[in-house]
This record gives structure tokens, sequence and C-alpha cells, in this order.
């Protein structure tokens, strides 16, 4: 099992739900800030789509500061995270502006034209494949040697998956999503063995495209095959996957090279669980307890009786607890406390399940001792 | 000789400053769309972009030109998003795109409120090629919800009302776009993807319904895909001068439909991808006409209206502009192509 080397020495329950998050985390004001001072040019334009006034006024913030800006935010985040109780923690990706366009700035191939709507008036700097892609540099390593360096507690390093960054980019030179999907799958691959090098244990994948599309879920198995490709039994791969037909996509994910699924189902009230009944579900769940996008916090009971919904599917030894996705849509304050309630909720359950006082009706049928 | 018209089925995307300022004034969250009522600050903003937008085309060089319905925060539910009757709810996904629209909720009577001709008439003093753009019956119909009606049939025939009552207020034009991508991707009689209950015929009177109400060309466009046989069949039965065929799609499947089945004098080829940054050669779009000519045994076509196959808010702002250009660059070569053979 990958998930044993998660508890915490001084974990307090014979039963163990690791705590975790999805990954993003709202970025502090003052980050947002140096982003803009270091970003703005001499005509007050950002790359974001925002434009500044008296920009000649504005103190030079060059890249050396800018780095360290991202690695004092990252290194306090991660302080957060911990003090939430978290078992396995993310530096909340400081580092990254979105979850796409980070990594395509990282990758040869890729070139941007300019933002292109999502809805409303939110945009999304998408990126073109103009050529082959290719590794050339480190994406996440730099990151998870801040991260480590700094956690006492286990990290966790979220990656863009293939599917989403193939799926969310104009496609210019491949035949198709799935080509393209599949070369992006070895260079995802090339950075995971270069992260568990430098100590990584739990690495999950975010695919947040799948799910939407009927059939794309052969695509992403594919893709998942050369990602995993090689990587040691000990390191822990999840998938994240969210607002989409889950019905789509199940039960096929069982047959990923996956240790957990991790699923938002806390916005839809659970609704989609049943889904997941049969036939039975073999990896780890990582469930969705609390909403990323309602900013009042849920209490603790309620946390509870979102964990205990999980026990429908898997049985404690298999559940992750975890938000429905990333919180950086948050208010900070809202984020922190919906971790802390998480926490506190998910030990609750613990110690309940240690003095029998929680059915689980996923519970595996064992022969008795007596 | 056939005629080559130069055009797109609009919904251009917002130049990059209108997309700052808009964000700013309006705000970022599902309340702060459109509502049709927009104080005038923001009503100055849209004017600004609609002149840009108009100027555009014209510097491309296309034939037909669009108001650029920069206003459409919600796509092609547009018209029922900004309607006095319908409440806008949770964020939908637009098609199979990564796109999200407010679903428009049905809640009482569908009249006519001039939303779409009010921008028309704005845009009227700027061009005399005017093209009209209104999402066809049946797709607008699948992109809302009915709360009034209680039955898609009698629901399918509001809307078709509401638009003909729409179209019906326009200003002069010369031609009328009808997208109807549902009917392509959800076409009628298929399953519950769709209007349950309205079959291939019943949705072709209601494009006939709104087809009839303006005295222009009318092109009714599907995408990302082509109709199916029976749809197709009984489009061409309609008052509607030309169907679109999406030839980036499906150019196989466009080029059977018309030896298979036919189709008018007019019809539009979809030759530009609206929806990749890759740009076509203008060389690329005329033999594209070239090549859909040689496949069918049409001993000519009169009007071939030359287009994108989806609406263009989906490309960053440089693409959609060269796509403008190899368009009408496109057009000419094929007419100079014809010409010559």
């Amino acid at each position: 099992m990958t998930r044993e080397q998660f508890r915490p020495e001084d974990h307090p329950n014979d039963h163990f739900l690791l705590t975790t998050v999805v990954g993003s985390y709202p970025k502090p004001k003052w980050h947002d800030r140096a982003r803009e001072l270091h970003e703005v040019d001499d005509t007050g334009e950002t790359s974001t789509v925002t434009t500044v006034r008296n920009p000649q006024d504005w103190p030079d913030f060059d890249e050396d500061a800018w780095e360290e800006a991202k690695d004092d935010a990252a290194r306090i985040i991660t302080k957060e995270h911990e003090r939430a109780g978290l078992d396995a923690v993310v530096d909340g990706e400081m580092r990254r502006n979105e979850m796409v366009e980070y990594f395509a700035h990282r990758i040869d191939g890729y070139e941007f034209n300019g933002p292109v709507k999502v809805w409303g008036h939110n945009y999304f700097d998408k990126p073109s494949v103009v050529d082959e892609v290719a590794r050339t540099e480190q994406w996440l390593v730099e990151e998870y040697e801040c991260t480590s360096s700094v956690a006492s507690r286990p990290v966790k390093v979220p990656i863009t998956g293939p599917y989403t960054l193939a799926r969310w980019s104009f496609n210019e030179v491949y035949e198709d999503t799935r080509e393209l999907a599949v070369e992006l799958a070895d260079l995802v691959n090339e950075e995971i063995e270069q992260l568990v090098e430098a100590g990584a244990r739990y690495v999950q994948i975010d695919e947040p495209a799948l799910a939407q599309k009927p059939d794309d879920h052969a695509i992403v198995g594919e893709a998942l095959e050369h990602i995993a490709a090689d990587v040691p039994d000990d390191v822990r791969i999840g998938l994240h996957v969210c607002y989409g037909d889950y019905s789509r996509i199940y039960p096929e994910v069982l047959e990923f090279p996956i240790d957990e699924l991790d699923l938002e189902l806390c916005n839809g009230d659970y609704e989609q669980l049943d889904v997941f009944e049969d036939p039975e579900f073999t990896k780890d769940l990582a469930l969705g307890v609390v909403d990323a996008h309602v900013a009042e916090v849920e209490s603790v009971e309620e946390i509870e009786e979102n964990i205990k919904r999980g026990f429908e599917v898997v049985p404690p030894e298999q559940l992750t607890v975890s938000p429905d996705c990333g919180l950086k849509l948050l208010p900070r304050t809202v984020a922190y406390r919906k971790m802390e309630n998480l926490v506190t909720a998910a030990r609750e359950v613990e110690a309940k399940l240690d003095a029998g006082e929680i059915e689980v009706p996923a519970a595996k049928e064992t022969v008795s001792a007596d | 000789m056939t005629e080559l018209v130069a055009t797109t089925p609009g919904l251009c995307p917002l130049p990059d400053w209108a997309k700052a300022d808009l964000a700013d004034l309006k705000g970022h969250q599902k309340h702060d769309l459109v509502s049709g009522d927009e104080g005038e600050e923001i009503t100055a903003v849209y004017d600004d972009v609609r002149e840009e937008l108009v100027d555009l085309q014209q510097s491309a060089g296309l034939d037909r030109v669009v108001e650029g319905q920069a206003r459409w925060d919600d796509m092609l539910a547009h018209p029922l998003a900004v309607h006095d009757e319908v409440e806008t709810r949770g964020i939908v996904r637009y098609y199979d795109n990564n796109n999200f629209y407010r679903n428009p909720v049905v809640k009482g009577e569908l009249d006519a409120d001039g939303d779409v001709a009010a921008e028309l008439e704005a845009a009227a003093p700027l061009t005399d090629d005017r093209q009209a753009v209104l999402p066809g019956p049946y797709s607008l119909a699948d992109l809302a919800t009915d709360e009034h009606y209680g039955d898609d049939d009698e629901f399918l025939g509001a809307v078709a009302d509401f638009l003909a009552g729409e179209a019906g207020a326009f200003p002069d034009v010369e031609t009328l776009f009808l997208l109807e991508p549902s009917l392509v991707t959800s076409p009628p009689d298929a399953d519950a993807d769709g209007l349950p209950g309205v079959g291939p015929e019943r949705a072709s009177e209601a494009v006939d319904a709104v087809a009839g109400a303006v005295d222009a060309d009318v092109v009714i466009h599907g995408y990302w895909g082509v109709f199916e046989e029976r749809t197709h069949a009984f489009l061409l039965d309609t008052d509607a001068d030309a169907l679109g065929y999406d030839l980036v799609s499906d150019h196989e499947g466009a080029a059977y439909l018309v030896q298979e089945y036919g189709t008018n004098d007019d019809l539009a080829l979809a030759l530009v991808d609206g929806q990749n940054t890759k740009l076509e050669s203008a060389e690329t779009v005329a033999e594209r006409v070239e090549w859909f000519q040689e496949q069918t045994p049409v001993s000519g076509y009169e009007t071939i209206h030359a287009t994108p196959n989806t609406e263009l808010f989906y490309l960053p702002t440089n693409r959609f502009e060269e796509k403008l250009s190899v368009l009408a660059e496109g057009a000419r070569l094929a007419e100079t192509q014809e010409v010559k053979a």
C-alpha cells in the first residue's frame, strides 16, 4: 500500500483517513501585487487582461525579487496547510498562474497568441501547439524541492495531465487530441521520474477535461500508461477529475494505472456517488467533502456526514479526504477554515470508527477470528 | 458564374482592450453579465467595439459584415438570456467546448423585445453590406430550459415565433445567418439529448417560420459535423435560400449529402476553422471551394457564402483578424480560378 507512508507518527487514531488538498490555494494579496509590479511594462500593460495607471511611478521589481516573492508565498502556504493539520501538503501552486499556461510556457512547441473567452469576462491565455512538443527544462522539481525543504509533512505534487494540456490548447500540429496527449504524456513521465528522484512520493495528475466528452477515457487511459511507466510502486499516483459526467468514465477508470481517484462530488450533493457503487470500487477514493466554489464554511458535523458518504463506496482503508477542487477562488480565510474543519472532521470520524460507532456499508467481508 | 460571398457566422472576439475595460466595468461573475439594460458607460464601450469590428471586416475585404455580437456574453443563448420573461441560472457547458453560458430558464410568454434589432440599427450607419445573425430556433430551444410552455413542441414553436418577431424588426439586411449547431450535434428525433418529441419535420417548420420573417437571403448554418440526411431533406423544403456545410469538420459527409440529395442554388461552405489558431492560406480556401464543386453534380451554384465553420469568439484576436483576410482573399481567388476554368 502506498498510503501508510503518509500516516504521521503521532497520529491519534487506529484508523487513518489521509487528509489532503487538491492543490491550488488563494494567493496572498501581496503576491498578486508583486506579480503586477514584476509584469507591468512602460505602457501599463500586464500579461493578464489588466492595465495599470501611471506605470512610470512603480518601483522596479526584477526577476530575482519576483522569484523570492514566489518562494516566500510557497513557504507560507505550505505552513498554512500544515497548521490546518493536513497529512499531505501542497504549496498552494503559488508559482502557477493557470494550470495549462504554466506548463505550456515550459514546453517547447507551444506559443501564445492572446486571451480567449471561457465564460463571461473570464479569459484564458489558451496556447497553441505549433511544433513538436519537447521537455527542455524542469517544470516542478524546483517547486517540489522548495516545498519539501520547509514541510514537515509529506508533500503532494499536482501536475496538469496530458489530456487536459492537449484538449485546452489549439492543436496546429498533431493529427488529433489523442496523438498530442500521448506525446505530452511522455513528457509528464520524464518530469515525474525527476520528481521521484528528488524524493516525491505522492503525485496527482489533474485531468479536469476528462469526463466532459464521451469516450475521452480511452485517451486518458492510454496517456496514463505512458505516465506511470517505470514509476516505482511506492510512489502514490492520484488522478483528479471534476465537474464532469462520471458515468462516462466509470468503470473504465478502474483499469487506469493509478492508486487513487480524486473526485468533486460535494458540489453536486453526492448525486453521482452511486455511479461508483457497481462494480466494486477497487482504487482508493479521494472524496471531495467541502465545496470549492461556495464561500460558506461547512461545519465539522456537516463534513463528517460527507465523509461517511464515502463509506458507501469504499472502506476507511481506501478513503482519502479532500476538498472538491482547488481552493484558489475562495477568500483565503475561508479556504483555511474549510481545511481546518476538514481535518477535524476526519479525526472525529476516525475516532468513531475506532470505537465502532460508524457503520461502513462498503466494508469488506472478513473472516472472524473467533 | 458563381458569386463568392466572403462572410462569417459572427460572435466575434472582443478586442483585448475591451476585454479589460468590460471586465472592469461589469465584473466577472454570473450576475455581472449583459442583462439588456446596460448603462451609458457600458453601452459606449460596446458602440466602440461594434465600430472596430465592422471596420476590421471591411478592411479585410469581406462581402458581408456582421454587427459582431460583442454583447452576446451567453453566446447563442443571448437573445433569451436578456429577455424579461427569462431567468438566468447556473453556468452550463456550451456544447462540447471549454466554454460556459448562463442557463436561460423561460418563465413566461416569449414576445420579441427588439434586443438584436437594436444592435443592427446601431450598426446600420456603418455599412451597407449588412448581415444579421441569429441562433436558429432549434438550437436556441435546445440551449434553454422551459418552465412555462411545458411541451417541447410548443416551446420550439414559441422560440421560433420569438425569433421571427425579432427578425421582423430588423433594419434592411442583405443576409440572415441562422446558426443551428444543435441540429447537427443533437439532431431532432435522435434521443433525449435534443428536444424529445420534436422530429426533423417540426424542427424545419420552426426554422422556416424564422426564415420567412425577413426579406433577405437566409442561410441555415450547421457545424461540428453536417446535418443528418432526414434533417437535411426537410431543411431543403424550407424558404431558406441556402444551407451551410461544414467542410472543416466533415468535408466528405458534406459532399455525400449534396451528391445524394442535392442542395439549393445557393449554399454556404465553411472553409476556415473557427476553433484553431492554425492559419489556412487563401489558396487552401480556394482549393476547398474547387474541390466541393468538383465533387457535387450541380451545373453551377449561383452563390457560395464562404465562411468559417463556427462562431469566432474562440480565437485570439490576431488569428481572428488574419482569418478574415484569408477568407476574403480565398473567395476572390476562387472566383478568378473559376473564370480561368
